[in-house]
């Protein structure tokens, strides 16, 4: 027996060239809404995920946003900084289990210096909990050691032991150069695809150090003290951009918050780094929406081609409708034949289409994560890539009955008629 | 009222939608079971029209349509298009075929659409497959070696005789034939015919052989001349 589908399956074969192109319209724009869908939901999980395990980002007080910019991203300056008593004060709470110095305000190379301590390595996570490691040295011991992030040390071309003369100031152009107190590269950091790569590391001694002979801004004239002199004086500094903090349990974080915003020595502010980091998504996260829309305008052009391909058929194929009619197929039979035909391209364009994303998806993630250490979720396609196929589907279903019901008018009048 | 013959057609009147005269006006038609009707008619005459009535595709303005006893009129919906894969085998002047089926397929496809057709050319061949061999064979077309090929690698003169196995399959009492030799040569057709009549003959149904070629006609039992039979004024096609 013959089945529907059979003569539907065999009518498309016999037009193959025109099902084909009308599947890989389909089969691309599947693919390209899928991929963008997953690129968007991924994008916007690895922002958020810039900086994770922090319960707390605590600075001067300034804006939430604006915090979370200098601190995580290096992007803009601190307008004040907050003094190391304080940030000792914090860590010393009885809630707080961790904390992590930062000290902005140098560069190198157009790359932001950042003064910190062996606890960042040990306390700083980002994404699902990863930490940093090192793929080549050790962690800075010495107070003019620095650890490269992965892009400075691929950028510039340095290596374990190279010396780099940091810059006073973060212009690229690097106000003035603090030429007597060379760093020595001790560790180059794994990529991590975040901000983190685009950091160079060195103790908040080092920093320290860095300003020795400084005084209000400006460079004290004559040759600069010696490294070792430096080595032997008392470094620790009077203040520090930002501090992250870890909370034994995340069920005080909004109490330690409320405490820092009240601090009564001096003005701080907390911020919780999941919830600035949404608000900040939601500001850069705008184009996310455009590209889903421009997706789904190519989703609905592949639609009309489906339609238009099954449209032009038909006039040529009123002999086929006037034979099943005559066998004793009803205009209804016909109506089904043709739904079934539009089914069936859509179901192949969209298998095609899915098999395409997932290649390609694939294909990202490894380059991502060989190049520049993204690691993209990797999850399988679940939930969010049914509903959307399945919502290709049902509109090409619908769209499919434009074609179905003009063969159906169309065999209605025709009847059993041999028209060419 | 149980009418023994196969099709009546009672003062049938018909017009097309936008046509201001009627296209056909038959006070009387009727066939009697296993009877082979000869319908000259020339192109213009509403003959189209005429079997597109009898195959239950158009209903009459006026009129009464019987084919098997069953009054066409109280047959409605996907139900006339059952009734006409039930009772009516069909095979046109050319392009019968679905091209891109196998000839098997094409045969079988009026059982597709009938229930009924389909258990008797199943009890007939034993199987379906069986039915379509022994159709196939009785139409002197190779069976074997064409069975599984596709329509289209056909001849015309094949591509016919497969037309009339799909017609007979499944024993319909009333067979149309719808000018089924004009494409075919002189000897292809008495060749054709004389297979189309043998297996008429052996299933019993009656046909109605449409044709504007009177030359062919001293074959039937009866001959009848649509214009004749039409009192529509034929001006128009």
């Amino acid at each position: 027996m013959t089945g529907l589908f059979t003569i539907a399956w065999r009518s498309l074969r016999n037009r193959w060239s025109t099902a084909t192109l009308a599947v890989l319209a389909i089969a691309i724009s599947v693919a390209l809404i899928l991929t963008v869908d997953q690129v968007r939901r991924d994008a916007k999980t690895a922002f958020v995920q810039t900086l994770s395990g922090t319960d707390l980002i605590v600075g001067a007080r300034s804006g939430q946003v604006q915090l979370l910019l200098y601190s995580v991203f290096r992007i803009g300056n601190a307008t004040n900084n907050m003094s190391w008593e304080s940030a000792r004060e914090i860590a010393a709470r009885d809630e707080v289990e961790w904390t992590i110095p930062l000290s902005l305000g140098d560069s190198y190379r157009g790359y932001r210096v950042l003064g910190t301590n062996d606890d960042y390595f040990r306390h700083y996570t980002f994404g699902r909990e990863r930490r940093l490691s090192l793929v080549a040295g050790l962690e800075f011991d010495d107070v003019f050691d620095a650890v490269l992030g992965s892009e400075v040390a691929r950028e510039l071309e340095h290596d374990i032991g190279d010396e780099i003369v940091i810059a006073h100031g973060t212009g690229s152009a690097g106000i003035t150069r603090h030429e007597n107190q060379p760093f020595r590269v001790s560790g180059i950091l794994e990529p991590t695809g975040t901000p983190v790569d685009r950091t160079v590391h060195v103790s908040l001694e080092g920093i320290e150090a860095l300003h020795v002979d400084w005084r209000s801004g400006m460079q004290v004239p004559g040759e600069g003290t010696p490294a070792d002199v430096i080595r032997g004086m008392d470094l620790e500094p009077s203040e520090i951009t930002a501090q992250l903090v870890g909370l034994k349990t995340r069920g005080t974080v909004f109490r330690v918050q409320r405490a820092i915003n009240e601090y009564r020595q001096e003005p701080l502010l907390a911020i919780l780094p999941g919830v600035a980091l949404q608000e900040l998504w939601g500001l850069v996260g705008a184009a996310e929406t455009a590209l889903l829309i421009v997706s789904a305008v190519v989703v609905l052009a592949g639609l009309i081609n489906l339609i238009s391909v099954l449209l032009s058929s038909l006039s040529e194929r009123r002999r086929e409708m006037a034979i099943l009619r005559s066998a004793g197929a009803s205009p209804g039979t016909i109506f089904r034949l043709l739904c079934l035909e539009s089914s069936v391209l859509a179901i192949v364009g969209i298998v095609v289409g899915f098999l395409l994303h997932q290649v390609s998806v694939r294909l990202v993630e490894v380059l991502l994560r060989t190049r520049y250490g993204v690691d993209l979720p990797g999850r399988l396609p679940g939930a969010p890539e049914l509903l959307l196929c399945l919502a290709i589907l049902a509109a090409a279903i619908v769209t499919g009955a434009i074609p179905a019901w003009r063969a159906y008018r169309q065999s209605l009048s025709d009847g059993m008629t041999q028209r060419t | 009222m149980t009418d023994s013959r196969l099709l009546l057609l009672e003062d049938v009147r018909f017009s097309w939608p936008k046509a201001t005269e009627a296209t056909l006006d038959i006070p009387l038609f009727s066939m009697e079971h296993g009877e082979r009707v000869f319908l000259r008619g020339p192109s213009g005459s509403g003959k189209t029209t005429l079997l597109s009535l009898i195959a239950a595709v158009l209903s009459p303005d006026r009129g009464v349509v019987k084919v098997a006893g069953t009054d066409l009129a109280t047959v409605r919906g996907a139900a006339r298009d059952r009734f006409r894969a039930d009772h009516i085998g069909l095979v046109f002047q050319q392009f019968n075929l679905l091209p891109f089926l196998s000839v098997s397929q094409n045969v079988l496809l009026p059982c597709r659409f009938s229930a009924r057709r389909r258990i008797r050319a199943q009890e007939m061949g034993g199987s379906l497959d069986g039915e379509v061999q022994r159709l196939l064979t009785a139409l002197n077309l190779d069976a074997a070696a064409l069975r599984h090929r596709q329509a289209m690698s056909l001849s015309v003169g094949q591509q016919q005789r497969v037309a009339v196995a799909r017609a007979l399959i499944g024993r319909p009492q009333l067979v149309i034939a719808d000018e089924p030799t004009s494409a075919l040569d002189a000897d292809t057709r008495d060749a054709f015919l004389e297979l189309l009549f043998a297996e008429i003959e052996a299933t019993g149904a009656s046909l109605l052989f449409v044709s504007h070629d009177a030359a062919l006609a001293q074959r039937f039992d009866r001959h009848v001349d649509l214009p004749e039979l039409n009192r529509a004024e034929q001006a128009t096609g």
